[in-house]
């Protein structure tokens, strides 16, 4: 199963990308995140959206191509929606190899939609629980309190509560009214200013189609209320002091002043959370200068935990990140399975880290739902 | 020494004729059409209850048709409430406004009427004048048949002579009517040849029911199409192959309806038909513009074409047409002119809605080319940074330019329906509603009410002097606007 170690984690999560004005619409708050120079040789898969890939194929693998984590296409040929399962990358030449993928049956009606290749994720629940299921293994060492199922199959299928975009109100209006930047290849998504979700991609044209559809993403519990009960966060206005100001240059230099400081708050206070917080990276696939990861936290409790994958290049630059915040009831159980992969999963040990007994340690495991991992005792 | 109270109106009433010149309760790029409505309902409801003769006298301004169809109907359902004299100027005001409304707004208001239950001897007496000033009471018979047929039951009115009662209530019960329109209405039901010559909205029904080809149909009833209807037709007729008997006359266009006409097609189709488009364009701004062409001094405007100039899928890039027809008429109105776009575009003919709104930034660009009227079309969501625009609008104002070398307006053509009013941008710069590039240089008159604390007697007094100009000759804006 997969197991999680330190891989350089880099540096800068953004770096590359520069923080532009956000837009407010209630509670939610967009901040866009540009890039200089696009990055040409990774691209959408291009059964999603037909890239470059067709033109650029002369130049012999110097073309990789994506696929976001869920993504629903006809990926395996013979006409069928399936998902794919956890991001992918793929070689320049579409169809060469298998993409990963879980076939799925829809009635006749979803089906026809699909007929009409609009861009979608898959259905919540079974998108949440692979999520869960890839980063999540089983114990390495089968003690004997753990019972069958968790050693045969690990954790999965873990079923996890999400919220779809589309019922976290506000966020379908704030992205439909939303401004893209020229350049903009990705976005941060804050709940009453908390970090919801971060998603990064190559190109601007692949963030052109891919936009829509985080509304059809993930989001936990903890961004469902946030955006049902608070007020609407305000604006971050630019405010220009004007008692040095006599001349238009001077003017200038104050404006420019302003966004500049607006980017330096917003990386180093309001994305602090997830840029800052301890990660485990885990190398998941090497493709020519590209490498996709997936990362967990620290699970740190009462802080911003944020679950993801990224593609990164060789100079450990973010290419492709897509996160999800996970619930406070979720990282209170990651807490607990991180601290009994630590333990080899030995309970008594971990028991002991906690200062308690391994009875109560099985307690509170079955409060936190994994009482079927346990075996029952007489 | 004004009181606290008739500032307050003043402001009021300014807010007011924004809202009246923007709004028509549909779905804008940030509201849905529910949240408009209820919001001018609101702002209509609190005008009306407060400043009654002020709410009356904005007939005579350059407001919407929807409002002003709004307004009259108000006056009308409350008109128990209003004093003789008060009736006596409404009534006038009311009359002067229904002359400039096209007729299917107004037989649209008699219909709310009558649902409304207002049958007051004002109102039948206002209906029975209008009616009467038709010019072709048999035209409207078929054009707007039940629109005329319900006015007519509502207000106990004869239609004068026996045929058009009959036809309008008993239509197929003759063999035969003197009039001719009537007749060929009568026989466009058998006779194909015969709905050519009926009025395009009708003929399109019969056609329908005879069956005939839409390229047949559009190219026989070329000459019946009023103008705006042609323009409306153009790009159906190119697809049927019959381009050439549907051809519009572009220069002779209402220079916002042609700029709204040139977003519609595609860049490609604006760039192969440059010169025509651009000289059309031109052609309608300098007819606009008149006697003011070339007064005005230099001009630098700020024109917005971020994604919100979209408008919605009902007002399809209504606020980038207004920026565009505003960019070729101030360029014709400016003796040296710079029309500089949000998105950094320099060809205004490729204008497309897409991107932020860096007016902050566009705004210092516009000042370093030293006009001397700087003017702002923008649906006022500055967004990248937000608030940017106010505050080099403000120091611009209070330590660059105090002794105003440059005269600055915002013109906006959104109504927010969250603050009842259109989108300020900062408060030393008047901001106006814009509806239709044409008012602009009516607008900025209005606008410098706005830019100080404006009185209410001159207020009162501008109200005035245009209520004598809409009761003395009416008609006149008819004939500038559209195909009424």
């Amino acid at each position: 199963m997969t197991s999680y170690s330190k891989v350089h984690a880099p540096a800068d999560l953004f770096d590359g990308l520069r923080t532009r004005p956000s837009q407010v619409w209630g509670a939610v708050r967009l901040v866009p995140l540009v890039r200089a120079e696009p990055v040409e040789d990774l691209r959408l898969h291009p059964r999603i959206h037909p890239g470059p890939g067709v033109v650029d194929l002369g130049r012999k693998g110097s073309y990789c191509s994506y696929i976001p984590h869920s993504f629903v296409a006809e990926w395996t040929g013979d006409g069928s929606p399936a998902a794919a399962y956890g991001t992918q990358l793929a070689e320049d030449r579409p169809g060469q190899e298998p993409v990963a993928a879980v076939g799925l049956h829809f009635h006749r009606r979803m089906a026809r939609q699909e007929a009409r290749r609009r861009l979608r994720f898959l259905p919540l629940h079974l998108a949440l629980e692979g999520y869960l299921a890839l980063h999540f293994g089983g114990p390495t060492i089968a003690w004997e309190e753990w019972s069958r199922q968790a050693v045969r199959q690990g954790l999965s299928p873990r079923v996890e509560a999400a919220y779809l975009g589309l019922q976290v109100p506000g966020l379908a209006d704030a992205l439909s009214v939303f401004e893209i930047h020229p350049g903009q290849c990705g976005v941060l998504v804050y709940l009453a200013d908390a970090l919801a979700a971060a998603f990064v991609v190559p190109h601007p044209e692949d963030y052109r189609t891919l936009h829509p559809t985080l509304v059809q993403d993930l989001y936990g519990d903890l961004v469902h209320h946030y955006a049902t009960l608070m007020p609407p966060v305000s604006d971050f206005r630019a405010h220009i002091a004007g008692t040095g100001v006599r001349s238009l240059g001077e003017l200038r230099a104050a404006a420019a002043e302003q966004t500049d400081r607006w980017a330096e708050f917003h990386d180093t206070t309001m994305a602090a959370g997830l840029v800052e917080q301890e990660s485990v990276w885990q190398p998941v696939r090497r493709m020519g200068r590209f490498t996709l990861s997936r990362f967990l936290p620290e699970f740190r409790p009462k802080q911003d935990n944020h679950i993801g994958e990224a593609i990164v290049d060789e100079h450990g630059r973010t290419v492709y990140l897509k996160t999800f915040r996970l619930s406070e009831n979720q990282v209170r159980r990651g807490f607990l399975l991180s601290r009994l992969a630590a333990h080899d999963w030995h309970l008594a040990d971990t028991a002991a880290e906690f200062g308690i007994d391994s009875a109560a340690l099985a307690l509170r495991l079955e409060t936190a739902g994994f009482g079927h991992l346990l075996r029952q005792r007489r | 020494m004004e009181s606290y109270g008739d500032l307050v109106a003043a402001d009021d009433v300014l807010l007011f004729v924004n809202a009246a010149i923007t709004a028509t309760g549909q779905r804008e790029f940030h509201t849905d059409a529910g949240t408009q409505r209820l919001s001018l309902d609101f702002l209509h409801a609190y005008m009306l209850g407060n400043y009654r003769d002020l709410y009356a006298g904005v007939l005579a301004l350059d407001i919407n048709d929807h409002n002003a169809a709004l307004i009259v109907r108000r006056l009308l359902e409350t008109s128990g409430e209003a004093t003789v004299e008060q009736r006596r100027g409404e009534g006038r005001l009311i009359a002067g406004r229904l002359a400039l409304l096209p007729p299917q707004r107004v037989y649209g208001l008699f219909r709310a009427l009558r649902r409304a239950g207002v049958n007051n001897r004002r109102t039948r007496a206002l209906l029975r004048d209008w009616l009467a000033a038709r010019p072709d009471l048999a035209f409207d018979a078929v054009k707007y048949r039940s629109g005329l047929k319900q006015a007519l039951r509502h207000a106990h009115l004869s239609p004068g002579d026996g045929e058009l009662g009959t036809f309008l209530f008993a239509p197929l019960s003759r063999a035969h009517y003197d009039t001719p329109i009537l007749e060929t209405w009568r026989r466009a039901h058998y006779e194909q040849a015969a709905l050519y010559e009926l009025p395009y909205t009708v003929a399109e029904g019969f056609a329908a029911k005879h069956g005939i080809a839409r390229g047949v149909f559009l190219e026989r009833i070329a000459p019946r199409l009023t103008r705006l209807e042609t323009l409306r037709l153009q790009e159906t007729a190119e697809r049927r192959g019959v381009a050439d008997s549907v051809r519009a006359d572009l220069a002779r266009m209402p220079l916002t309806r042609l700029a709204g006409y040139v977003l519609s097609l595609p860049a490609a189709e604006r760039v192969e038909r440059r010169e025509e488009l651009t000289g059309a364009l031109r052609a309608a701004a300098v007819r606009v513009a008149g006697a003011h062409r070339g007064t005005w001094g230099r001009v630098t405007a700020v024109l917005d074409d971020s994604f919100s100039s979209y408008g919605s899928g009902v007002k399809r890039r209504r606020p980038l047409a207004v920026a565009l027809a505003c960019h070729y008429l101030l360029e014709a109105l400016a003796d040296r002119y710079t029309g500089l776009w949000t998105s950094g575009r320099r060809d205004a003919l490729l204008a497309h809605p897409v991107g932020p709104t860096p007016l902050g930034e566009r705004i210092l660009d516009a000042l370093e080319t030293a006009p001397d009227r700087l003017v702002i079309v923008s649906d006022g969501w500055d967004n990248a940074p937000p608030g940017l625009a106010a505050e080099v609008l403000r120091v611009w104002r209070t330590r660059l330019d105090p002794e105003r070398r440059t005269s600055a307006v915002h013109l906006n053509p959104v109504y927010d329906a969250d603050d009842f009013d259109v989108r300020r941008l900062a408060p030393s710069v008047p901001t106006a509603g814009v509806r239709d590039a044409e008012d602009l240089p009516a607008l900025v008159e209005i606008a410098q009410f706005a830019e100080g604390r404006t009185g209410l007697a001159e207020l009162t007094a501008y109200l005035d002097a245009r209520a004598e100009r809409l009761t003395a000759a009416p008609g006149q804006r008819a004939a500038a606007g559209g195909a009424r």
